[in-house]
Protein backbone atom coordinates (compact mmCIF):
# COMPACT_ATOMS: atom_id res chain seq x y z
CA UNK A 1 0.00 0.00 0.00
CA UNK A 2 1.48 3.31 -1.08
CA UNK A 3 1.05 5.84 1.71
CA UNK A 4 3.02 8.73 3.21
CA UNK A 5 5.24 8.50 6.31
CA UNK A 6 2.66 10.53 8.24
CA UNK A 7 -0.06 8.07 7.29
CA UNK A 8 2.17 5.18 8.32
CA UNK A 9 2.42 6.69 11.80
CA UNK A 10 -1.35 7.03 12.01
CA UNK A 11 -1.83 3.47 10.86
CA UNK A 12 0.64 2.11 13.42
CA UNK A 13 -1.10 4.03 16.18
CA UNK A 14 -4.46 2.55 15.22
CA UNK A 15 -3.08 -0.96 14.85
CA UNK A 16 -1.40 -0.83 18.25
CA UNK A 17 -4.54 -0.11 20.25
CA UNK A 18 -7.32 -2.63 20.88
CA UNK A 19 -10.70 -2.21 19.22
CA UNK A 20 -12.16 -0.68 22.36
CA UNK A 21 -9.62 2.15 22.39
CA UNK A 22 -9.83 3.07 18.71
CA UNK A 23 -12.59 5.60 19.30
CA UNK A 24 -10.56 7.37 22.00
CA UNK A 25 -7.66 7.53 19.59
CA UNK A 26 -9.91 9.00 16.92
CA UNK A 27 -11.00 11.59 19.47
CA UNK A 28 -7.37 12.49 20.14
CA UNK A 29 -6.96 13.20 16.45
CA UNK A 30 -10.16 15.22 16.45
CA UNK A 31 -8.79 17.39 19.23
CA UNK A 32 -5.50 17.82 17.40
CA UNK A 33 -6.91 19.23 14.14
CA UNK A 34 -5.08 22.54 13.63
CA UNK A 35 -7.06 25.76 13.35
CA UNK A 36 -7.37 27.21 9.87
CA UNK A 37 -4.81 29.94 9.22
CA UNK A 38 -6.38 33.40 9.29
CA UNK A 39 -6.17 33.82 5.51
CA UNK A 40 -8.69 30.99 5.09
CA UNK A 41 -10.64 31.39 8.29
CA UNK A 42 -11.48 34.94 7.18
CA UNK A 43 -12.28 33.87 3.61
CA UNK A 44 -14.63 30.90 3.75
CA UNK A 45 -15.47 31.43 0.04
CA UNK A 46 -12.02 30.05 -0.83
CA UNK A 47 -12.82 26.73 0.81
CA UNK A 48 -14.45 23.75 -0.86
CA UNK A 49 -17.35 22.10 0.91
CA UNK A 50 -17.06 18.34 1.25
CA UNK A 51 -20.58 17.42 0.18
CA UNK A 52 -20.15 13.76 1.11
CA UNK A 53 -20.00 14.72 4.79
CA UNK A 54 -23.25 15.45 6.60
CA UNK A 55 -21.47 17.94 8.83
CA UNK A 56 -20.08 21.14 7.33
CA UNK A 57 -16.55 20.14 6.40
CA UNK A 58 -14.45 22.47 4.26
CA UNK A 59 -11.02 22.07 2.76
CA UNK A 60 -8.40 23.91 0.82
CA UNK A 61 -5.08 22.78 -0.60
CA UNK A 62 -2.04 24.71 -1.77
CA UNK A 63 0.63 23.42 -4.09
CA UNK A 64 3.90 25.21 -3.68
CA UNK A 65 7.11 24.04 -5.23
CA UNK A 66 5.80 20.50 -5.66
CA UNK A 67 4.74 20.35 -2.04
CA UNK A 68 1.16 20.13 -0.83
CA UNK A 69 -0.40 21.99 2.06
CA UNK A 70 -3.74 20.68 3.31
CA UNK A 71 -6.22 22.73 5.35
CA UNK A 72 -9.38 21.20 6.72
CA UNK A 73 -12.06 22.39 9.09
CA UNK A 74 -14.89 20.46 10.77
CA UNK A 75 -17.20 21.45 13.64
CA UNK A 76 -16.49 20.41 17.22
CA UNK A 77 -19.98 18.92 17.50
CA UNK A 78 -18.91 16.34 14.89
CA UNK A 79 -15.82 14.79 16.48
CA UNK A 80 -15.81 11.67 14.27
CA UNK A 81 -15.70 13.71 11.09
CA UNK A 82 -13.19 16.03 12.71
CA UNK A 83 -11.03 13.05 13.63
CA UNK A 84 -11.04 11.81 10.04
CA UNK A 85 -10.21 15.28 8.75
CA UNK A 86 -7.33 15.48 11.21
CA UNK A 87 -5.98 12.08 10.16
CA UNK A 88 -5.94 13.11 6.52
CA UNK A 89 -4.43 16.48 7.35
CA UNK A 90 -1.57 14.95 9.29
CA UNK A 91 -1.10 12.23 6.66
CA UNK A 92 -0.93 14.51 3.63
CA UNK A 93 0.14 17.98 4.74
CA UNK A 94 3.68 18.80 3.63
CA UNK A 95 3.96 15.82 1.27
CA UNK A 96 4.95 15.89 -2.38
CA UNK A 97 2.39 16.17 -5.16
CA UNK A 98 3.35 12.72 -6.40
CA UNK A 99 2.88 11.06 -3.02
CA UNK A 100 -0.52 12.71 -2.51
CA UNK A 101 -1.78 11.69 -5.96
CA UNK A 102 -0.47 8.14 -5.51
CA UNK A 103 -1.86 7.86 -1.97
CA UNK A 104 -3.76 4.59 -1.62
CA UNK A 105 -7.45 5.11 -0.82
CA UNK A 106 -7.43 1.76 0.97
CA UNK A 107 -5.61 3.51 3.80
CA UNK A 108 -9.03 4.55 5.13
CA UNK A 109 -10.25 0.97 5.42
CA UNK A 110 -6.95 -0.18 6.96
CA UNK A 111 -7.48 2.00 10.02
CA UNK A 112 -9.80 -0.67 11.34
CA UNK A 113 -12.63 1.69 12.26
CA UNK A 114 -15.06 0.79 9.49
CA UNK A 115 -16.97 -1.52 11.79
CA UNK A 116 -17.25 1.16 14.47
CA UNK A 117 -18.58 4.03 12.41
CA UNK A 118 -21.34 4.18 9.82
CA UNK A 119 -20.65 3.66 6.10
CA UNK A 120 -21.70 7.26 5.57
CA UNK A 121 -18.75 8.46 7.64
CA UNK A 122 -16.32 6.31 5.71
CA UNK A 123 -17.76 7.68 2.50
CA UNK A 124 -17.30 11.17 3.91
CA UNK A 125 -13.63 10.48 4.53
CA UNK A 126 -13.23 9.16 0.98
CA UNK A 127 -14.94 12.34 -0.18
CA UNK A 128 -12.33 14.44 1.62
CA UNK A 129 -9.47 12.42 0.15
CA UNK A 130 -10.93 12.51 -3.39
CA UNK A 131 -11.39 16.26 -3.22
CA UNK A 132 -7.88 16.82 -1.89
CA UNK A 133 -6.47 14.76 -4.76
CA UNK A 134 -8.63 16.54 -7.32
CA UNK A 135 -7.55 19.98 -6.08
CA UNK A 136 -3.90 18.93 -6.12
CA UNK A 137 -4.27 17.52 -9.64
CA UNK A 138 -5.77 20.81 -10.81
CA UNK A 139 -3.19 22.94 -9.08
CA UNK A 140 -0.02 21.00 -9.78
CA UNK A 141 0.69 22.71 -13.09
CA UNK A 142 -0.59 26.12 -12.16
CA UNK A 143 2.09 28.66 -11.28
CA UNK B 1 -43.45 1.16 38.81
CA UNK B 2 -43.08 4.09 36.44
CA UNK B 3 -40.82 6.83 37.67
CA UNK B 4 -42.51 10.16 38.46
CA UNK B 5 -43.42 12.16 35.35
CA UNK B 6 -42.13 15.57 34.49
CA UNK B 7 -44.99 17.93 35.32
CA UNK B 8 -43.49 20.70 33.19
CA UNK B 9 -46.51 22.70 31.95
CA UNK B 10 -44.87 23.10 28.53
CA UNK B 11 -45.41 19.41 27.86
CA UNK B 12 -49.11 19.34 28.75
CA UNK B 13 -50.04 20.57 25.26
CA UNK B 14 -48.93 17.24 23.76
CA UNK B 15 -50.95 14.03 23.51
CA UNK B 16 -48.52 12.06 25.70
CA UNK B 17 -46.68 14.55 27.93
CA UNK B 18 -45.17 11.61 29.83
CA UNK B 19 -42.98 10.81 26.79
CA UNK B 20 -40.95 13.97 27.38
CA UNK B 21 -38.73 15.25 30.15
CA UNK B 22 -36.89 18.56 30.39
CA UNK B 23 -33.18 19.08 30.93
CA UNK B 24 -34.10 20.53 34.33
CA UNK B 25 -35.95 17.34 35.30
CA UNK B 26 -33.01 15.18 34.22
CA UNK B 27 -30.61 17.34 36.21
CA UNK B 28 -32.73 16.92 39.32
CA UNK B 29 -33.44 13.22 38.94
CA UNK B 30 -30.24 11.81 37.47
CA UNK B 31 -28.62 9.14 39.57
CA UNK B 32 -31.91 7.91 41.02
CA UNK B 33 -32.63 4.20 41.21
CA UNK B 34 -34.93 2.93 38.48
CA UNK B 35 -33.94 5.69 36.10
CA UNK B 36 -31.35 5.16 33.36
CA UNK B 37 -30.19 8.07 31.21
CA UNK B 38 -29.07 6.99 27.74
CA UNK B 39 -27.12 9.03 25.20
CA UNK B 40 -27.56 8.08 21.56
CA UNK B 41 -25.82 10.29 19.01
CA UNK B 42 -25.36 10.44 15.31
CA UNK B 43 -21.71 11.16 15.99
CA UNK B 44 -20.66 8.21 18.10
CA UNK B 45 -17.63 10.04 19.54
CA UNK B 46 -19.65 12.76 21.22
CA UNK B 47 -20.40 10.66 24.30
CA UNK B 48 -16.66 10.24 24.86
CA UNK B 49 -16.14 14.01 24.74
CA UNK B 50 -18.48 14.42 27.73
CA UNK B 51 -22.03 13.36 28.66
CA UNK B 52 -24.66 13.80 31.35
CA UNK B 53 -23.13 12.36 34.54
CA UNK B 54 -24.18 8.74 34.89
CA UNK B 55 -25.52 8.45 31.34
CA UNK B 56 -24.78 5.24 29.45
CA UNK B 57 -24.01 5.19 25.76
CA UNK B 58 -26.13 3.41 23.20
CA UNK B 59 -24.47 3.11 19.82
CA UNK B 60 -27.12 3.02 17.08
CA UNK B 61 -24.69 1.72 14.51
CA UNK B 62 -22.82 -1.08 16.27
CA UNK B 63 -25.35 -2.07 18.93
CA UNK B 64 -28.91 -1.83 17.61
CA UNK B 65 -28.42 -3.43 14.21
CA UNK B 66 -28.00 -7.08 13.47
CA UNK B 67 -24.30 -7.55 12.65
CA UNK B 68 -24.93 -9.40 9.37
CA UNK B 69 -28.52 -9.14 8.12
CA UNK B 70 -30.08 -5.74 7.53
CA UNK B 71 -32.38 -5.93 10.51
CA UNK B 72 -32.49 -5.11 14.20
CA UNK B 73 -31.30 -7.27 17.02
CA UNK B 74 -33.28 -10.35 17.96
CA UNK B 75 -35.04 -10.51 21.31
CA UNK B 76 -32.18 -12.57 22.76
CA UNK B 77 -29.54 -10.16 21.47
CA UNK B 78 -31.44 -7.19 22.82
CA UNK B 79 -31.80 -8.87 26.21
CA UNK B 80 -28.06 -9.44 26.29
CA UNK B 81 -27.28 -5.87 25.25
CA UNK B 82 -29.59 -4.23 27.76
CA UNK B 83 -28.55 -6.59 30.56
CA UNK B 84 -24.90 -5.72 29.94
CA UNK B 85 -25.77 -2.03 30.12
CA UNK B 86 -27.51 -2.53 33.46
CA UNK B 87 -31.01 -1.81 32.19
CA UNK B 88 -34.03 -3.59 33.68
CA UNK B 89 -37.38 -4.15 32.03
CA UNK B 90 -39.16 -1.87 34.51
CA UNK B 91 -36.58 0.93 34.43
CA UNK B 92 -37.53 4.37 33.21
CA UNK B 93 -35.30 5.18 30.27
CA UNK B 94 -34.58 8.76 29.28
CA UNK B 95 -32.85 9.10 25.92
CA UNK B 96 -31.15 12.17 24.56
CA UNK B 97 -28.72 12.87 21.75
CA UNK B 98 -27.28 15.24 19.19
CA UNK B 99 -29.02 16.77 16.17
CA UNK B 100 -32.40 17.53 17.74
CA UNK B 101 -32.65 14.05 19.21
CA UNK B 102 -32.63 12.51 15.77
CA UNK B 103 -30.87 9.32 16.93
CA UNK B 104 -32.43 9.42 20.37
CA UNK B 105 -35.86 9.00 18.79
CA UNK B 106 -34.43 6.22 16.64
CA UNK B 107 -33.27 4.37 19.76
CA UNK B 108 -36.67 5.12 21.30
CA UNK B 109 -38.39 3.48 18.32
CA UNK B 110 -36.13 0.41 18.46
CA UNK B 111 -36.77 0.01 22.19
CA UNK B 112 -40.49 0.21 21.48
CA UNK B 113 -40.14 -2.65 18.97
CA UNK B 114 -39.32 -4.65 22.08
CA UNK B 115 -42.13 -3.08 24.03
CA UNK B 116 -40.07 -1.35 26.70
CA UNK B 117 -42.81 0.42 28.60
CA UNK B 118 -41.35 3.61 29.99
CA UNK B 119 -39.10 5.39 27.51
CA UNK B 120 -38.86 9.17 27.39
CA UNK B 121 -37.03 11.76 25.33
CA UNK B 122 -35.16 14.67 26.91
CA UNK B 123 -36.55 17.64 24.99
CA UNK B 124 -33.79 19.68 23.33
CA UNK B 125 -31.28 16.87 23.62
CA UNK B 126 -27.58 17.19 24.10
CA UNK B 127 -27.36 20.67 22.59
CA UNK B 128 -29.82 22.17 25.07
CA UNK B 129 -28.10 20.53 28.03
CA UNK B 130 -24.78 22.03 26.92
CA UNK B 131 -26.27 25.41 26.00
CA UNK B 132 -27.61 25.67 29.56
CA UNK B 133 -24.14 25.07 30.94
CA UNK B 134 -25.10 21.90 32.74
CA UNK B 135 -22.52 19.46 34.04
CA UNK B 136 -20.77 17.05 31.68
CA UNK B 137 -18.75 14.02 32.69
CA UNK B 138 -16.18 11.92 30.87
CA UNK B 139 -16.59 9.04 33.28
CA UNK B 140 -18.22 5.94 31.83
CA UNK B 141 -20.53 4.45 34.45
CA UNK B 142 -20.58 0.71 34.93
CA UNK B 143 -24.04 -0.27 36.11
CA UNK B 144 -24.45 -3.72 37.63
CA UNK B 145 -25.60 -6.20 34.99
CA UNK B 146 -29.26 -7.11 34.98
CA UNK B 147 -31.47 -9.86 33.66
CA UNK B 148 -33.41 -8.16 30.90
CA UNK B 149 -35.97 -10.68 29.64
CA UNK B 150 -36.02 -12.01 26.09
CA UNK B 151 -38.89 -10.23 24.38
CA UNK B 152 -40.10 -11.14 20.91
CA UNK B 153 -39.68 -8.13 18.65
CA UNK B 154 -42.98 -6.72 17.41
CA UNK B 155 -42.57 -5.98 13.71
CA UNK B 156 -46.26 -5.27 13.14
CA UNK B 157 -47.41 -2.29 15.17
CA UNK B 158 -44.87 0.42 14.51
CA UNK B 159 -42.70 -1.01 11.75
CA UNK B 160 -43.51 -1.20 8.04
CA UNK B 161 -41.83 -3.26 5.35
CA UNK B 162 -41.66 -2.74 1.60
CA UNK B 163 -44.63 -5.07 1.12
CA UNK B 164 -46.66 -2.97 3.55
CA UNK B 165 -45.94 0.11 1.46
CA UNK B 166 -47.47 -1.59 -1.60
CA UNK B 167 -50.63 -2.20 0.40
CA UNK B 168 -50.58 1.35 1.66
CA UNK B 169 -51.09 3.37 -1.54
CA UNK B 170 -54.06 5.65 -1.07
CA UNK B 171 -53.28 6.20 2.61
CA UNK B 172 -50.98 8.93 3.98
CA UNK B 173 -47.26 8.54 3.59
CA UNK B 174 -44.64 11.04 4.67
CA UNK B 175 -41.20 11.42 3.17
CA UNK B 176 -39.13 13.19 5.82
CA UNK B 177 -35.94 13.67 3.77
CA UNK B 178 -34.72 16.96 2.38
CA UNK B 179 -36.59 18.48 -0.59
CA UNK B 180 -33.61 17.64 -2.85
CA UNK B 181 -33.75 13.98 -1.92
CA UNK B 182 -37.52 13.97 -2.39
CA UNK B 183 -37.45 15.45 -5.87
CA UNK B 184 -34.67 13.15 -6.98
CA UNK B 185 -32.16 15.93 -7.66
CA UNK B 186 -28.58 14.92 -7.25
CA UNK B 187 -25.57 16.92 -6.27
CA UNK B 188 -23.58 15.28 -9.00
CA UNK B 189 -19.96 16.20 -8.79
CA UNK B 190 -17.51 14.69 -11.25
CA UNK B 191 -15.86 11.56 -9.79
CA UNK B 192 -18.24 11.39 -6.83
CA UNK B 193 -20.86 8.75 -7.37
CA UNK B 194 -23.87 8.74 -5.10
CA UNK B 195 -23.76 5.32 -3.51
CA UNK B 196 -26.84 5.60 -1.31
CA UNK B 197 -29.39 4.18 -3.72
CA UNK B 198 -29.62 3.46 -7.40
CA UNK B 199 -32.55 5.72 -8.25
CA UNK B 200 -33.59 9.16 -7.05
CA UNK B 201 -37.06 10.42 -6.19
CA UNK B 202 -39.76 9.39 -3.72
CA UNK B 203 -42.45 6.79 -3.16
CA UNK B 204 -45.49 7.88 -5.22
CA UNK B 205 -48.18 9.71 -3.19
CA UNK B 206 -45.82 10.47 -0.27
CA UNK B 207 -45.98 14.03 1.04
CA UNK B 208 -42.73 15.86 1.59
CA UNK B 209 -42.40 17.01 5.20
CA UNK B 210 -38.72 17.27 6.18
CA UNK B 211 -38.31 15.96 9.72
CA UNK B 212 -36.52 19.09 10.95
CA UNK B 213 -39.67 21.16 10.49
CA UNK B 214 -40.84 19.76 13.81
CA UNK B 215 -38.06 21.28 15.89
CA UNK B 216 -37.16 24.76 17.09
CA UNK B 217 -33.79 26.48 16.84
CA UNK B 218 -32.89 25.27 20.34
CA UNK B 219 -33.66 21.69 19.20
CA UNK B 220 -36.78 21.35 21.34
CA UNK B 221 -40.02 20.20 19.73
CA UNK B 222 -42.32 22.82 18.24
CA UNK B 223 -45.56 23.74 19.95
CA UNK B 224 -48.62 21.61 19.34
CA UNK B 225 -50.22 24.42 17.33
CA UNK B 226 -47.26 24.55 14.99
CA UNK B 227 -47.12 20.76 14.71
CA UNK B 228 -50.84 20.58 14.00
CA UNK B 229 -50.39 23.08 11.19
CA UNK B 230 -47.46 21.15 9.67
CA UNK B 231 -48.91 17.66 9.87
CA UNK B 232 -52.69 18.02 10.11
CA UNK B 233 -53.48 21.17 8.12
CA UNK B 234 -50.70 21.05 5.53
CA UNK B 235 -50.03 17.30 5.19
CA UNK B 236 -53.63 16.19 5.79
CA UNK B 237 -52.96 13.74 8.63
CA UNK B 238 -55.97 12.99 10.84
CA UNK B 239 -56.45 11.00 14.04
CA UNK B 240 -57.98 8.20 12.02
CA UNK B 241 -55.10 8.14 9.52
CA UNK B 242 -52.94 5.10 8.99
CA UNK B 243 -49.53 6.70 8.36
CA UNK B 244 -46.18 5.40 7.12
CA UNK B 245 -43.08 7.60 7.44
CA UNK B 246 -39.77 6.94 5.75
CA UNK B 247 -36.41 8.55 5.06
CA UNK B 248 -33.10 7.05 3.93
CA UNK B 249 -32.53 4.27 6.46
CA UNK B 250 -35.33 4.89 8.93
CA UNK B 251 -33.61 7.18 11.41
CA UNK B 252 -34.97 10.61 10.51
CA UNK B 253 -38.41 9.04 10.08
CA UNK B 254 -38.24 7.69 13.65
CA UNK B 255 -38.17 11.31 14.72
CA UNK B 256 -41.31 12.10 12.73
CA UNK B 257 -42.87 8.85 13.96
CA UNK B 258 -42.30 10.05 17.54
CA UNK B 259 -43.80 13.46 16.79
CA UNK B 260 -46.90 11.99 15.15
CA UNK B 261 -47.51 9.28 17.71
CA UNK B 262 -46.54 10.84 21.02
CA UNK B 263 -46.92 14.57 20.50
CA UNK B 264 -49.92 14.65 18.13
CA UNK B 265 -51.39 11.39 19.37
CA UNK B 266 -52.07 9.74 15.99
CA UNK B 267 -52.72 6.11 16.98
CA UNK B 268 -51.50 4.31 13.86
CA UNK B 269 -48.08 5.39 12.63
CA UNK B 270 -45.42 3.07 11.29
CA UNK B 271 -41.81 3.68 10.36
CA UNK B 272 -40.61 2.09 7.12
CA UNK B 273 -36.97 1.48 8.07
CA UNK B 274 -36.03 -0.01 4.70
CA UNK B 275 -36.75 3.51 3.46
CA UNK B 276 -35.14 5.00 0.39
CA UNK B 277 -32.01 2.85 0.48
CA UNK B 278 -34.29 -0.13 -0.11
CA UNK B 279 -37.04 1.43 -2.24
CA UNK B 280 -34.62 3.42 -4.42
CA UNK B 281 -32.67 0.28 -5.27
CA UNK B 282 -35.44 -2.29 -5.55
CA UNK B 283 -36.46 -3.69 -8.94
CA UNK B 284 -39.82 -2.74 -10.48
CA UNK B 285 -41.06 -0.51 -7.70
CA UNK B 286 -42.85 2.68 -8.74
CA UNK B 287 -40.97 5.95 -8.18
CA UNK B 288 -42.11 9.55 -8.55
CA UNK B 289 -39.73 12.37 -9.39
CA UNK B 290 -40.09 16.10 -8.87
CA UNK B 291 -41.82 18.14 -6.20
CA UNK B 292 -45.33 16.65 -6.57
CA UNK B 293 -46.37 13.50 -4.63
CA UNK B 294 -47.64 11.92 -7.85
CA UNK B 295 -50.69 9.67 -8.48
CA UNK B 296 -51.38 6.28 -6.97
CA UNK B 297 -49.32 3.92 -9.12
CA UNK B 298 -50.60 0.87 -10.92
CA UNK B 299 -48.80 -1.94 -9.17
CA UNK B 300 -47.93 -5.07 -11.15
Amino acid sequence: MQITPGAKEVLEAFQEVPESAKLELLLEYANALPELPAKYADHPELLERVEECQSPVYLFTEVDNKNVRVYLTAPEEAPTTRGFASILQSSLDGCSVESVLAFDDQFIESLGVTKLVSPLRIRGMHGMLNRIKRQVREKQHAG
Amino acid sequence: MPYSFDSNPDFQQYAYPEALVSTEWVDQNKGSAGLVIIECDEDILLYTTGHIPGAVKLDWHTELNHPVTRDYLSGADMAELLSAKGISRDDTLVIYGDKSNWWATYAFWVLKLFGHEDVRIMDGGRAKWIAEGRELSKETPQLPTTNYPVVVRDDESIRAFKEDVFDHFGKPMIDVRSPQEYSGERTHMPDYPDEGSLRGGHIPTAASVPWSKSVNEDQTFRSIDELNKIYRTDAGIEDSSDVIAYCRIGERSSHTWFVLKYLLGIPKVRNYDGSWTEWGSAVRVPIAKGTEPGPIPVVH
